[in-house]
């Protein structure tokens, strides 16, 4: 099921940057971005939602979102690599932000004109959610960046070593490339310049170098993740795996 | 009148106290003291429910995890806000909590052990917070009293999501009945506790009445929970760890047993399971983020120096 596949790769890729983004909550730099984060984190699990339940859908086999999230294992699960990174400092935080934040905005703005209804449709309703948290990292793209000597240096080291990590978001596997030819997906190829335009204006503003090495790190769409990931998954899925069949 | 009883008789009347309203010093220290304290226990309180977040065990329980979190910071924020208008700023009352001068609500020094804490906290916790909170949208701070109304609200919400976090282990495996139990029997005297010294041990308790800051005594607000808590005890089918509570005909209340106050005043001096634990993180976020808000800063004056130049 090429689809189901692509709606999971979907929800995978929101649950998990969510997941990643809830282990700020309670340890923010300040109050106020700490409110930011969680705010972010909880779009992205209930876009996560939306997804899954879709998915199960799709599916037909009476699996529900919360089978899906919480029992399969690290090579199920489809989403970038990108996602599963750790979060660092508050600027490495910001830096996958804002990478993933402008592909996600010109994904779930093509995404609307998927011939699949339900696709369309959560895509409108999360481009909503996705507008804000591309301004949110964008303007903490241009404010350490921007700001003092030492944000612009920690800022900028978090731009290098997250950019092996941005070709994948745009570079389609089989699975993409099928639902784009059936009308359900999106084009990655004619985001690409779109992402890199986006990308290179606000490291300007933010006077920041942007990498040069064109060299990728890719699998996660396939299954392939970092040793991060199964970590997540420890963490997330204990309690479904501790008690099998339990309603919470 | 002078001006104390010109104040005093504003509170009598029920009259708003307003910031730039004259007030004793005691009423404002005492004030700053009792918001910040709340407002402390608020961004302290993230802490061991935070921990849970990452280990929700369905979706929907994660949402809500996150959403109650999140509105705690708000809290805080409120509160912080309500304090700043007595003349004191966040960056104060942060290293007054940091340096451990300033207190916070001791029931966040125990650890959250399993997922029924969850429920535990937002059933016995807020329902104690709640508690003491109502009567605070009457307190005769103006600031104060506003940012309670919209607290309450949300407090109200919480301490439903965790009863029913509760009802659904309460009809769940032995398993989950058993976490359901084993938690609310370790949660159940520090919420007792929540309400602070009995009413003989509370010197400062007769002043704020007057000022009317409080308007019950801690132990009317104990009697008052225990009142609720053993019927809802019963819908959850859980016991209540305390053999003395028993119905008093007589008073009209449930009686209950006494409480370990040598566990209270160690916990507030700072020897609970997580004091250090807790005050640890707070410090880390705060230190660990001193560049970003560095970084603000300088990009903020940047920005305004443009705008300067440009005009």
């Amino acid at each position: 099921m090429t689809k189901l596949k692509y709606i999971l790769q979907l929800a995978d890729t929101a649950l998990i940057l969510g997941h990643r983004l809830s282990e700020w909550t309670g340890h923010g730099p300040i109050l106020e971005q700490d409110m930011a984060l969680t705010n972010i984190a909880l779009d992205l699990v209930g876009q996560a939602r939306s997804l899954y339940q879709h998915a199960a859908e799709v599916e037909g086999k009476g699996r529900t979102e919360d089978d899906l999230a919480y029992l399969r294992t690290t090579t199920d699960f489809l989403n970038p690599l990108i996602v599963e990174i750790p979060n660092g400092n508050f600027g490495d935080t910001i830096a996958r932000q804002f990478f993933f934040d402008v592909y996600n905005h010109t994904f779930y703005t093509e995404l609307q004109k998927s011939k699949d209804a339900t696709l369309s449709a959560i895509a409108e309703k999360s481009l909503k959610e996705v507008k804000y948290h591309l301004r949110y990292s964008s303007d903490w793209m241009r404010r350490l960046g921007d700001g003092t000597e030492e944000s612009h240096q920690k800022i900028q080291t978090a731009v290098d070593s997250i950019w092996m990590y941005t070709g994948e978001l745009t570079t389609m596997n089989e699975v993409e490339k099928e639902m784009l030819s059936e009308g359900i997906g999106v084009n990655l190829e004619s985001i690409k310049p779109i992402w890199t335009e986006k990308v290179k204006a606000v490291l300007a503003e933010a006077t920041l170098t942007m990498p040069e090495s064109t060299w990728m790190q890719s699998g996660g769409k396939d299954g392939k993740h970092t040793e991060h990931l199964g970590f997540i998954l420890a963490e997330m899925q204990h309690l479904q795996r501790t008690h099998p069949g339990a309603t919470w | 009148m002078n001006l104390e009883e010109k104040f005093q008789s504003k509170v009598d009347q029920e009259i708003k106290i307003e910031p730039k309203d004259w007030m004793p010093d005691a009423y404002r220290k005492t004030l700053i003291r009792q918001i910040s304290q709340h407002a402390h226990s608020e961004i302290v309180g993230m802490l061991p429910e935070g921990n849970w977040i990452t280990r929700a065990p369905s979706l929907r329980r994660k949402v809500g995890l996150i959403a109650k979190v999140q509105d705690e910071a708000g809290h805080g924020l409120y509160l912080y806000a309500a304090a700043e208008t007595l003349g004191v700023e966040r960056n104060t009352l942060f290293e007054q909590l940091h340096d451990g001068s300033a207190k916070y609500s001791s029931i966040f020094n125990y650890p959250t052990l399993s997922w029924a804490d969850i429920g535990s906290i937002g059933w016995l916790v807020d329902g104690a917070a709640i508690m003491n909170q109502v009567p605070l949208c009457r307190c005769s701070f103006g600031p104060y009293a506003r940012a309670m109304v919209r607290v309450c609200k949300e407090e109200s919400f919480h301490q439903r999501q965790g009863f029913e976090i509760l009802l659904a282990l309460s009809k769940g495996t032995e398993a989950q009945k058993a976490m359901l139990q084993e938690s609310v029997n370790r949660w159940w005297w520090p919420s007792m506790m929540m309400f602070g010294p009995s009413d003989a041990d509370s010197p400062h308790t007769a002043r704020s009445m007057k000022w009317k800051i409080k308007r019950f005594t801690n132990d009317e607000l104990r009697q008052k929970f225990v009142d609720v808590c053993y019927e809802q005890a019963k819908v959850l089918n859980v016991t209540l760890p305390d053999p003395d509570i028993k119905w008093n005909e007589e008073r009209g209340h449930f009686d209950y047993g006494e409480i370990n106050w040598d566990e209270f005043w160690d916990v507030v001096k700072g020897n609970g399971p997580c004091n250090k634990q807790r005050i640890a993180t707070r410090v880390k976020a705060h230190e660990e983020g001193a560049w970003v808000r560095e970084a603000a800063m300088a990009y903020a004056e940047k920005q305004e120096q443009r705008k300067n130049k440009v005009a």
